[in-house]
């Protein structure tokens, strides 16, 4: 008894335990595989038989990747070539690689020009998407619409050049009369661009030959190339059409929350290739006969209507989603309806709304090969038609399809990518 | 504290007279008159859903009142969206749940609205800023995102976002609501700090040391109408109406 009272109870630590390795069966490559793989006899066996699929499918694809033929003319040379082993034919990618790409019909030695517009393009959206690149480079952005018409319908240059000049004269005047109403501002903005463009008339028409690069029209677009142009026209015109939408729908004013309301609903309670064969037959029935309305331009106002109802819902969906108090204290700090939306509302609205936009744009770019469907050969147009009903290459479906879905996922999978960088960028530690 | 430095003076800051309001068809605010003159500092009190908080939401128009006049620092209250936008910048808020934005650094919040309301020049803007930071002691933050910061320390920003516009009256709707107990006293003392410098205030609170100390008037609200005011001592040693007796002994009965 005596000596338990000898050792007091209270204690005081004198040398810190140093830090030590982990054992090897806590860390390191061999406890991760036991962990994730091995870990207890079920989660083995299902280990096991995924390995063993695994296996099968890369044993079963690797001759035919290997054993590839690429240097052919036709699907005859390659059985031979191949005699009865397994192989891809992946000639019929380099044989009609041009017609993947641009359609069958777009002059060959104009390819050049899209692929400028292509390339363009990429300078032109990266000031748009990383804000650390200089702002001076948004004046590339804002040229590069009207060049990239220029560079692929070709045509004067000063056709997209009045069409630019007409609206930044209709800016203009907007700014000018925004200060007396904003009624006033739009409507006088809108006479304004359009009074500009039924002017140019008859500056462009006596000078069809100004700059002129040879025309190609919409009907000789084909291949991935028109996806492209669908795609990427469609997103950047739908992503503020869908904000405004969403806005009109919240808004106080009967009559415009009304007719934001019927043209959401309406518009998303119709199915894309039923607004598509109405852009493509239906449309011609309304317009004064010899009106030539083109075909792409119809069929980027459907598609872009589409995706502008979708993404206006998901802006909402943001819009709702913020308490009431940002707005409140926008307000009582001063600032205008504009201010504040501009400001405060929409940018933390957009960012909760990332993921939502993203699943429409990427969902928008893949609908673009419903086009097809109307006699338009994009990408799935022209394997659907012209290549696979030749005789050359009557049968060859791997080999497209796999290229098809070369075509569409890398570009697909960066979006998606760039918007969940996106959304870490925007972190700021809030929730 | 020195009684002597908080004089108000005979100019009339805010008035209300008549005032009603109603939720669709519910009563909310009836028959309020109020006048609140320049450096006064008046604590609103009573049970919640008594329309305190309705009363001084109504003065910038974050809420719109039916029937009654309401005039705040010579402009009356309309529809006209010009005087609202006037009012509102004269006139600052600090809200129960702070309402920073939570996208923009704390510095930016404090700058936003200067730069594009008083097109205040952002060098400026952002001296202005640092110098009511500095104010609310937090200065060290400016560079911080509001989840990053503390209750208290938001509130704080909160009132220092509200200063840059330099208004001439500020509201406070519950400011120390929605804090742990530790952080309401640095709300407070930089409450009381504005108060020694002569800003009028309309504070809903039920600190009713704070009232003791700062105010220069309390009033009772229930019901949508108010039902005493009185100088703070005399309002909470020997309080007239029934309500307010017991409204009293139960916040302050523990």
């Amino acid at each position: 008894m005596s000596d338990t009272n000898t050792t007091p109870v209270a204690f005081v630590r004198d040398a810190m335990l140093p830090e030590q390795a982990a054992p090897i069966t806590a860390a390191g490559p061999l406890a991760w595989i036991k962990k994730n793989l091995f870990d207890g006899w079920f989660n083995s066996i299902l280990t096991i038989v995924a390995i063993y699929f695994i296996y099968l499918i890369v044993s079963g694809a690797f001759p035919w990747f290997y054993n590839g033929v690429w240097t052919t003319d036709s699907l005859a040379e390659c059985r031979e070539i191949l005699q009865g082993k397994t192989g891809g034919c992946f000639s019929v990618l380099t044989e009609r690689w041009p017609q993947l790409l641009f359609g069958f019909k777009y002059p060959s030695e104009e390819y050049w020009r899209p692929t400028i517009a292509f390339f363009a393009l990429f300078v032109a959206v990266a000031p748009v998407l990383f804000n650390k690149l200089p702002r001076k480079l948004l004046i590339v952005t804002a040229i590069f619409p009207f060049a990239a018409f220029w560079l692929i319908w070709g045509g004067s240059i000063l056709v997209p050049i009045m069409v630019a000049v007409g609206l930044i004269v209709g800016y203009v005047v907007f700014t000018r009369l925004v200060y007396q109403s904003s009624a006033m501002g739009m409507i006088g903005g809108l006479v304004a661009t359009v009074a500009v463009w039924m002017l140019s008339g008859y500056i462009t028409d006596p000078l069809s030959g100004f700059l002129a690069l040879e025309p190609v029209p919409s009907r000789d677009m084909g291949g991935f190339m028109l996806n492209f142009i669908l795609g990427v026209t469609c997103v950047s015109l739908s992503l503020p059409l869908g904000i405004l939408l969403a806005l009109g729908r919240q808004s106080d004013m009967l009559i415009i929350k009304w007719i934001c309301v019927v043209f959401i609903e309406f518009i998303r309670g119709v199915p894309l290739i039923t607004l598509l064969f109405v852009a493509n037959v239906v449309l011609g029935y309304f317009l004064p006969p010899g009106t030539n309305f083109d075909l792409i331009l119809r069929v980027i106002i459907m598609i872009t209507m589409f995706s502008a109802a979708y993404i206006a819902e998901v802006v909402r969906g943001g819009l709702a989603a913020l308490p009431k108090g940002q707005a409140e204290a926008a307000g009582s700090l001063g600032l205008d309806y504009a201010q504040s939306m501009r400001l405060i509302i929409l940018p933390q609205a957009l960012k909760i709304s990332i993921p939502g936009i993203v699943n429409v744009a990427v969902g928008l770019f893949k609908d673009t090969v419903l086009v097809s469907v109307i006699s338009m050969f994009d990408l799935v147009g022209m394997i659907r038609g012209p290549i696979l009903a030749s005789t050359e290459w009557n049968g060859v479906y791997w080999e497209l399809w796999l290229a098809a879905v070369l075509f569409f996922f890398p570009i697909c999978y960066g979006i998606s990518q760039y918007s969940q960088w996106l959304e870490r960028q925007l972190a700021t530690g809030h929730r | 504290m020195a009684e002597a430095k908080l004089q108000v003076s005979d100019e009339i800051a805010i008035s209300i007279e008549n005032m009603n309001k109603w939720y669709g068809t519910f009563h909310v605010l009836r028959d309020i008159d109020l006048t609140v003159n320049r450096g006064e500092r008046i604590v609103i009190c009573g049970p919640s859903g008594s329309g305190k908080s309705t009363l001084i939401r109504c003065i910038n128009a974050l809420e719109e009142h039916q029937q009654g006049r309401i005039e705040v620092d010579g402009t009356v209250l309309s529809s006209d969206i010009k005087n609202i936008d006037k009012i509102r910048s004269e006139v600052g808020m600090c809200f129960q749940h702070f309402n920073l934005f939570p996208h923009l650094s704390i510095l930016e919040n404090c700058t936003l609205a200067p730069i594009w309301v008083r097109k205040t020049p952002k060098k400026e803007a952002e001296e202005l800023a640092m110098y009511f930071l500095e104010k609310v002691k937090i200065p060290e933050q400016a560079d911080k995102y509001p989840g990053q910061l503390s209750g208290g320390q938001q509130q704080r920003v909160a009132i220092a976002r509200s200063l840059c516009m330099q208004p001439r009256i500020m509201l406070f709707d519950e400011p120390t609501s929605a804090l742990d107990p530790e952080m309401i006293k640095e709300v407070l003392d930089t409450m009381i700090e504005l108060a020694e410098e002569g800003m009028t205030m309309l504070c809903v609170t039920h600190e009713m040391g704070f009232a003791r100390q700062v105010a220069n008037r309390v009033i009772f609200m229930d019901q949508g109408q108010i039902v005493e005011q009185n100088e703070p001592e005399a309002f909470f040693n020997n309080p007239q109406s029934e309500r307010t007796q017991l409204f009293l002994s139960q916040i302050l009965g523990h």
